[in-house]
């Protein structure tokens, strides 16, 4: 169970880390620091989050929504721990994530960022990295057995002497999420895990994300731009809109409405094909 | 021919049958690199030999081998010009290379890494320049070393603790002021290496200005700090390099797993738990520390730290448990083989090894810039 009760963060400085890690460059990606509420009004900037109160349970899969620049990558920051939380309390099974140590958070938590830098090493060495925080001074034949087995259960097997520069878009991505399950994660953070994937990978993907939290019992927050697929994957939803406001709820309550008013369009739910689907309207007006 | 293609088949298909399970070809892989760990000390051992054995006083391997064993003082009054030649002249020098070798490989495998930008090295950031400008301060502010006008170029610094101190400050600084330019502007890997190319020119022409002002002795003896060069390293000197090496060496070769999780992003190794301003900092000193205290005795030696972890990257990949130690080797091998040639090539002149391996490895980076910008 992830607790999340009354966090508020507000636009700190260096949000705009997606463009500067582009280059492989040292971007300012790591300085982003969420400022607490009460500094936030002080120096008048407007709160991203206000007391955001979300409760996700064991195998249940959130989709984060919501327009660019609202915070939804700040918040998957915040609770993966790379920011520090100052406002509100984040909890797993209890344990507050403050009283964590870097490596104990990682050995609960895995994250995926939006963007990552590609080593040169082979699919079984970016998988074996996963087992980073649970390793003592070398992986023993247990990590290495666990690593085999997720290559194989993701259909890696073939591919594992292979350089990771060397695949194509959607395999690394299932590389990229074969090592954040070997990390033993309690908690599953995916920003934006489907972009740049053709529609085939972007469904095989989220499908394998969507079997192992539950064959794991997991916790994942998906970070997604298309509302479609959350509607076809998501338990849950946590649309983020301007001016901090929150909307949460099961996919079938994701209204028409308040989707239109996050994004400030206008957005029809319908149904083709007994499936849910979300269309915006483009009017000429506008 | 339909029995060929039957034959054919049929291997194919006992290939596929029983493919090695992911973590069996993975311990075969670190197998075959340990492996090539092992020929590069065994090549190291056969160009020790031929290095100690060449010169103007040529020496075959078992007459080397024989003077070495023989100990500096042997009994022999035969052998006492080899064992000469060898224990006081070629050994130190030798030594000097390996040690000098494996502290620039290193070092550049570490910036490579933490900065992930393969066109970082100590001396494509300005690392050695700027070191080479505290060791010349060193000398004419403070009158710290002088040069032996007797018998070969040998250098005594008169005060080895503030050459190397100040070595040590320029260095550091150096590599302060670029982890600053690339973390506080995030620039793209070339702008960093074209910032600490900047700053070299930088080091290069406060160094020449101190120069300037010197007296003709300690002018004599900063201008070698412009070309490295291997000779003037005794004893005593080689001991300060090992224990830099040895001391400064373990603290990224401990981190070698957080390094791997560095060259996936910030922020995925942070999700691993890695602390990693801590890591950059604490491995970038690292890494200038050792560069300096090279140029601090051996002036201004370039591109083995560019070389070294380029050719291991290419041969394991970037595993940086074997890319680290076995850059350290690579950059002892290549810097031995380099000075050898600079020794031999018109002998009896020995040219400055910093000129052979600048000749080398300048096309080598312009090589490496044009790959980069596909």
């Amino acid at each position: 169970m992830l607790e999340i009760d009354r966090l508020s963060f507000s636009y700190a400085r260096g949000t705009s880390s997606k463009a500067a890690g582009r280059h492989g460059a040292l971007g300012p990606s790591c300085d982003v620091s969420a400022v607490s509420a009460d500094s936030a009004v002080g120096n008048g900037r407007p709160l991203l989050l206000d007391q955001l109160n979300l409760s996700v349970a064991s195998g249940e899969l959130l989709a984060v929504l919501g327009p660019n620049g609202v915070g939804k990558s700040t918040l998957l920051k915040l609770i993966a721990g790379l920011l520090p939380c100052k406002q509100g309390r984040i909890g797993i099974d209890t344990t507050d994530l403050n009283a964590l140590s870097r490596r104990e958070r990682a050995q609960r938590i895995a994250y995926l960022p939006q963007m990552t830098e590609i080593a040169s090493v082979t699919v079984f060495e970016a998988v074996l990295l996963g087992r980073l925080p649970h390793l003592g001074l070398q992986p023993s034949e247990r990590d290495l057995a666990m690593v085999e087995t997720m290559l194989c259960d993701l259909g890696l097997a073939p591919l594992s002497g292979r350089r990771v520069s060397r695949l194509s878009g959607g395999e690394l991505q299932k590389v990229v999420i074969a090592r954040a399950l070997v990390q033993e994660p309690r908690l599953l953070l995916l920003d934006e895990p489907v972009n740049h994937l053709d529609l085939r990978n972007q469904i095989a993907v989220l499908r394998s994300i969507q079997a192992l939290t539950r064959a794991h019992a997991l916790i994942t927050l998906v970070v997604l731009h298309d509302l479609n697929l959350a509607l076809r994957f998501a338990d849950r939803f946590l649309l983020l809109g301007p001016h901090a406001a929150v909307t949460t709820g099961c996919m079938e309550a994701l209204a028409s409405e308040a989707v239109g008013a996050a994004y400030g369009i206008t957005v029809i739910r319908g149904e083709v094909g007994g499936l849910p689907v979300m269309v915006p309207v483009v009017s000429a007006a506008s | 021919m339909q029995g060929l293609a039957k034959d054919k088949e049929s291997a194919v298909g006992n290939a596929g049958d029983a493919p090695p399970s992911p973590r069996r070809a993975y311990q075969r892989l670190l197998q075959q690199r340990l492996l090539l760990g092992l020929a590069m000390l065994a090549a190291l051992a056969l160009l020790l030999l031929i290095a100690l054995g060449s010169g103007s006083y040529q020496l075959g391997p078992s007459a080397v081998a024989a003077a070495l064993l023989a100990g500096p003082s042997p009994a022999d009054q035969e052998q006492l010009v080899a064992a000469q030649v060898i224990w006081s002249l070629r050994l130190p020098r030798v030594i000097t290379a390996l040690l000098a070798g494996a502290s620039l490989g290193l070092a550049g495998a570490v910036l490579q890494g933490l900065l992930r930008n393969r066109l970082a090295s100590p001396f494509t950031l300005g690392i050695s320049q700027g070191a080479a400008l505290g060791a010349t301060c060193a000398i004419v502010l403070f009158d710290a070393g002088a040069l032996h006008a007797v018998g070969t170029e040998a250098m005594t610094l008169q005060a080895p603790m503030s050459v190397v101190g100040l070595a040590l400050a320029g260095g550091l600084g150096a590599a302060a002021l670029i982890l600053m330019i690339g973390t506080l502007r995030g620039l793209t890997p070339e702008a960093v290496v074209l910032a600490g190319i900047a700053l070299g020119a930088f080091a290069s022409a406060a160094t020449m200005i101190v120069q300037y002002f010197a007296s003709d002795t300690q002018a004599a003896a900063t201008l070698f700090w412009t070309f490295g060069d291997l000779g003037r390293a005794g004893w005593s000197e080689l001991a300060w390099l090992a224990a830099a090496l040895v001391a400064i060496g373990v603290w990224p070769l401990r981190a070698a797993w957080h390094y791997n999780a560095l060259a996936w992003g910030d922020d995925l190794a942070r999700g691993l738990g890695v602390s990693v301003a801590r890591q950059r900092l604490i491995g970038t000193a690292a890494a200038a520390a050792l560069a300096a205290i090279t140029t601090a005795f051996l002036g201004v030696i370039g591109f083995i730290g560019l070389i070294a972890p380029h050719l291991i990257r290419l041969l394991i990949g970037g595993d940086q448990r074997f890319l680290l130690p076995f850059s350290a080797l690579a950059g002892a091998l290549i810097l031995l083989a380099a000075d050898t040639l600079a020794r031999v090539l018109i002998a009896p002149v020995m040219l400055p090894v910093g000129a052979v391996t600048a000749l080398l490895g300048a096309p080598l980076l312009l090589v490496l810039l044009l790959r980069q910008r596909r």
